[in-house]
């Protein structure tokens, strides 16, 4: 056994590691630490990448000296590899590229704590990504929420804990439904490792056995994780949480949290209970609904916001929607459109709540639109930063959000029923309204503003170890590869996903 | 013209089409008063909360009916045994032999499904970590406001507290170390001493708990612990995975000194639940330790 296979689990333990080490930490040493662990699981995330891509197959690495189905286990193939990547460079570049406000908005003492959550979170990332046990992944999924809360509340400003109990609400409720759902698979097929519960289902399916056990079961795992997500519409805690969290935790609860869930789902419907079940393409035809309601719903609040932040997190629940869209249509062109705008998306939005943040920092600490404007002329890479960000959610060409346009259009094509003028259309009325309020407020940036402009101009930080370029560049490099390279992304995507069941 | 006056005014951000999010108006109770029944209180609210009311109501009562449903049609216990029971039998028939452990169900969670149970001390971990963060007041808070539950002075719980809590220990600490040879475990040992020390602190104020539990004590108890079995446990992975022999024994089944390394990742978890238990009632308490 090649040592690479130990990479998954190694990734998981460190990151339990250094949350456990960081929890005693001084903030500077766990700030370090954490940069460190993040940028080695990143490197052992594509070293499983291309092991996997390599051999072309994945492998199974159980936790213990049991084999399957008696113990916990790992599996690794190149989706789990691609998603484990994803996660944990938007977390390193989250990370970095929020420490300047981490530091004002969080009280000395509780930093560490700051980066003991964080590594909880990366903990939990790779483990949804890994995970071939469906109660391993109820566990981290737990791990998960309660952190992302931790990482909410953490700012003791205005509305935070308001809007983190409503966030751990909706979230609790999701919970519950899906372990709900794991329990009766347990007492349907007398599994948790999810190939093992495929077998079941794939023979109780068949027989029609146990069907109403089954069907509602489905339901309550595919309900439980898309609320989890935020979809339409239980999206409502997303402007509250993503508006009063530090930019840090908006950009990795919108940008990779929500996306764990999401992945979770995906496998679960590939592993467990497969796409083609008939309750599953029941739970995916509904979800197809919401997420398509959600997509407009989602760009008519973002129209209406009258705060930069509260109109990137309405934008997160259309984007959501999208996913869901792509995990509807089904077949290998829908679900690389979901994979992909997973992927996409992780990398766009942070880098907009990041360079939002700047904006608003030039502005005197507003996020009225009304006093943004003229804000890229106050800090000129944060304002190219969010035009980036702004054009790949758009559809510009060569920015990640045009590829994925363009595969959910073919997605939808090859469906080939009244479905796909639908969604065509609904495609086409979102990139609309996309592009109404995401150009207006690139627009209104790069307006100057009238002098003399009563706002404190924009002085470089006296603090110059603000990795924020850094950061930036890093998003952009992500959009970029992503809008110029698609065929890389979605070939990767493509045979990840036929190894993926 | 209206429209295209508004879009013109919406571009250039004079239009607000934003409202904020207004808070419902607090509902005035009067517990003075016992005829206003919880259908007066209905009465006084406006219409979209009746109707949210019977919005719950309903998918509550559609929800239960389904998950009744449900349940009537899962498998019976004990029938389709041999398509559903692999597992169970399994961990019945080897369940000592492999792991060492009287107690099946500490060979289960320790041994066979030690990740699952390696997260879960981490939720353990992760809640006193939200908590300390949520609760905790850092040095300038005034540290001389009055406690809400002073119980110190109430002799009945003291006297009572003095005949039980030796008691509570000794049972605590053998629940503990004896999760794999009878019914306990890390989980419900470390709950009963914590359960303990909550008792002692607040019979006794914290001068007394404060011998077993500090903050530092707390620091250092909870991070060894759950370093030694982030460690223990993954070299268990490692060598299980890579099929490497590993020098930890089984032992033989019963001998207080068996079962593998069950028996210190039980009092490793046995103090993590303590200690949090404890840390988070006293944050709770007095926001502090």
């Amino acid at each position: 056994m090649s040592f690479i296979e130990n990479l998954p689990f190694l990734s998981v333990v460190l990151f339990l590691f250094a949350a456990v080490v960081c929890s005693v930490l001084k903030p500077k040493a766990a700030r370090i630490f954490t940069t460190a662990v993040e940028a080695v699981v990143i490197a052992f995330s594509v070293a499983t990448l291309l092991y996997t891509r390599g051999t072309g197959t994945f492998f199974r690495y159980n936790m213990g000296h049991f084999d399957a189905p008696w113990s916990n286990q790992l599996r690794a193939g190149v989706l789990d590899a691609l998603a484990a990547f994803t996660f944990s460079s938007v977390l390193l570049l989250s990370h970095i590229g929020g420490i300047r406000y981490a530091k004002i908005d969080i009280e000395p003492k509780k930093q560490n704590s700051y980066c003991t959550l964080l590594n909880l979170i990366g903990a939990a990332l790779m483990a949804l990504s890994y995970t071939n046990d469906l109660f391993t992944g109820y566990v981290f999924l737990e791990i998960l929420t309660l952190s992302s809360c931790g990482i909410l509340v953490i700012r003791r400003q205005g509305r935070t804990t308001l809007s983190a109990a409503r966030y751990m609400v909706i979230n609790l409720l999701g919970s519950g439904l899906f372990l709900l759902g794991v329990s009766l698979f347990y007492g349907t097929t007398g599994h948790l490792l999810m190939e093992y519960i495929k077998t079941g289902v794939e023979t109780l399916d068949a027989t029609g056995e146990y069907q109403i056990p089954l069907t509602v079961t489905i339901g309550l795992v595919s309900s439980g994780l898309a609320i989890k997500a935020g979809l339409f519409p239980f999206h409502t805690w997303m402007p509250d949480t993503y508006g009063t969290a530090t930019p840090t935790s908006s950009a990795v609860l919108s940008g990779i949290v929500s996306k764990g869930y999401i992945f979770l789902l995906i496998k679960i419907m590939y592993r467990v209970a497969g796409t083609g079940t008939v309750a599953m393409t029941a739970a995916r035809h509904i979800l197809y609904v919401f997420g398509m309601a959600g997509i407009i719903m989602g760009s008519f609040w973002a129209i209406k916001s009258k705060y930069l932040n509260r109109m990137i997190a309405y934008s997160s629940a259309a984007q959501i929607g999208y996913i869901f869209v792509g995990i509807g249509l089904g077949g290998e062109a829908g679900f690389r459109a979901a994979m992909f705008q997973l992927i996409a998306h992780a990398f766009t939005k942070p880098l907009l709540f990041l360079a939002g943040a700047r904006l608003s920092e030039s502005s005197g600490d507003s996020l009225l639109f009304s006093d943004l404007q003229g804000a890229a002329h106050r800090n000129r890479a944060a304002g190219a930063a969010f035009a980036v960000g702004a054009f790949s959610m758009v559809g510009i060409p060569t920015l990640a959000g045009f590829s994925t346009k363009l595969y959910f259009a073919v997605a939808a094509i090859e469906h080939g029923t009244l479905v796909d003028f639908a969604t065509l259309g609904v495609l086409a009325v979102s990139t609309l309204l996309n592009a109404l309020y995401f150009m207006r407020t690139v627009i209104r940036i790069y307006t100057p503003s009238p002098a003399p402009t009563p706002l404190p101009t924009f002085e470089p930080s006296p603090d110059k170890s603000d990795p924020g370029l850094v950061c930036a560049v890093g998003f952009a490099a992500g959009i970029l590869f992503l809008g110029l390279f698609p065929g890389t992304v979605s070939s990767l995507i493509i045979s990840g996903l036929s190894m993926f069941g | 013209m209206k429209l295209k006056d508004d879009f013109k005014k919406w571009l250039s951000y004079d239009l607000d089409l934003d409202e904020e999010p207004t808070m419902p108006e607090p509902i005035e109770f009067d517990d003075e008063a016992p005829e206003i029944t919880i259908w007066h209180r209905l009465r006084q609210q406006g219409a979209h909360r009746k109707l949210y009311y019977v919005v719950a109501v309903i998918c509550s009562a559609v929800l239960a009916f389904t998950l009744i449903l449900t349940v009537s049609g899962m498998p019976r216990y004990g029938e389709d045994a041999e398509f559903m029971d692999t597992v169970t039998y399994e961990y019945l028939a080897h369940g000592m032999e492999y792991t060492g452990a009287v107690n099946i169900v500490s060979g289960i969670i320790l041994e066979y499904r030690a990740f699952d149970t390696l997260g879960e001390s981490f939720v353990l971990f992760c809640a006193v970590t939200c908590v300390l963060v949520l609760l905790r007041l850092d040095d300038e808070a005034d540290s001389s406001a009055p406690s809400y539950h002073d119980l110190t002075h109430d002799i009945v719980l003291r006297r009572t507290a003095r005949a039980i809590i030796p008691l509570i220990f000794v049972f605590g600490i053998y629940v503990l170390l004896n999760g794999h040879l009878s019914p306990g475990g890390g989980f419900s040992g470390g709950a009963v001493l914590g359960a303990g020390i909550i008792l002692l602190s607040s019979a006794y104020g914290e001068e007394a708990s404060g011998k077993f539990v500090t903050e530092r004590t707390f620091r250092i108890v909870t991070t060894s612990a759950l370093l030694f079995y982030c460690v223990g446990k993954s070299y268990t992975f490692y060598t299980g995975a890579n099929g490497i022999e590993t020098f930890i024994g089984n032992g033989r089944p019963g001998d207080i000194l068996s079962a593998g390394l069950i028996l210190p990742l039980n009092v490793a978890v046995g103090l993590v639940v303590a200690c949090t238990m404890y840390g988070i009632y006293r944050m709770f308490k007095e926001r502090r330790f």
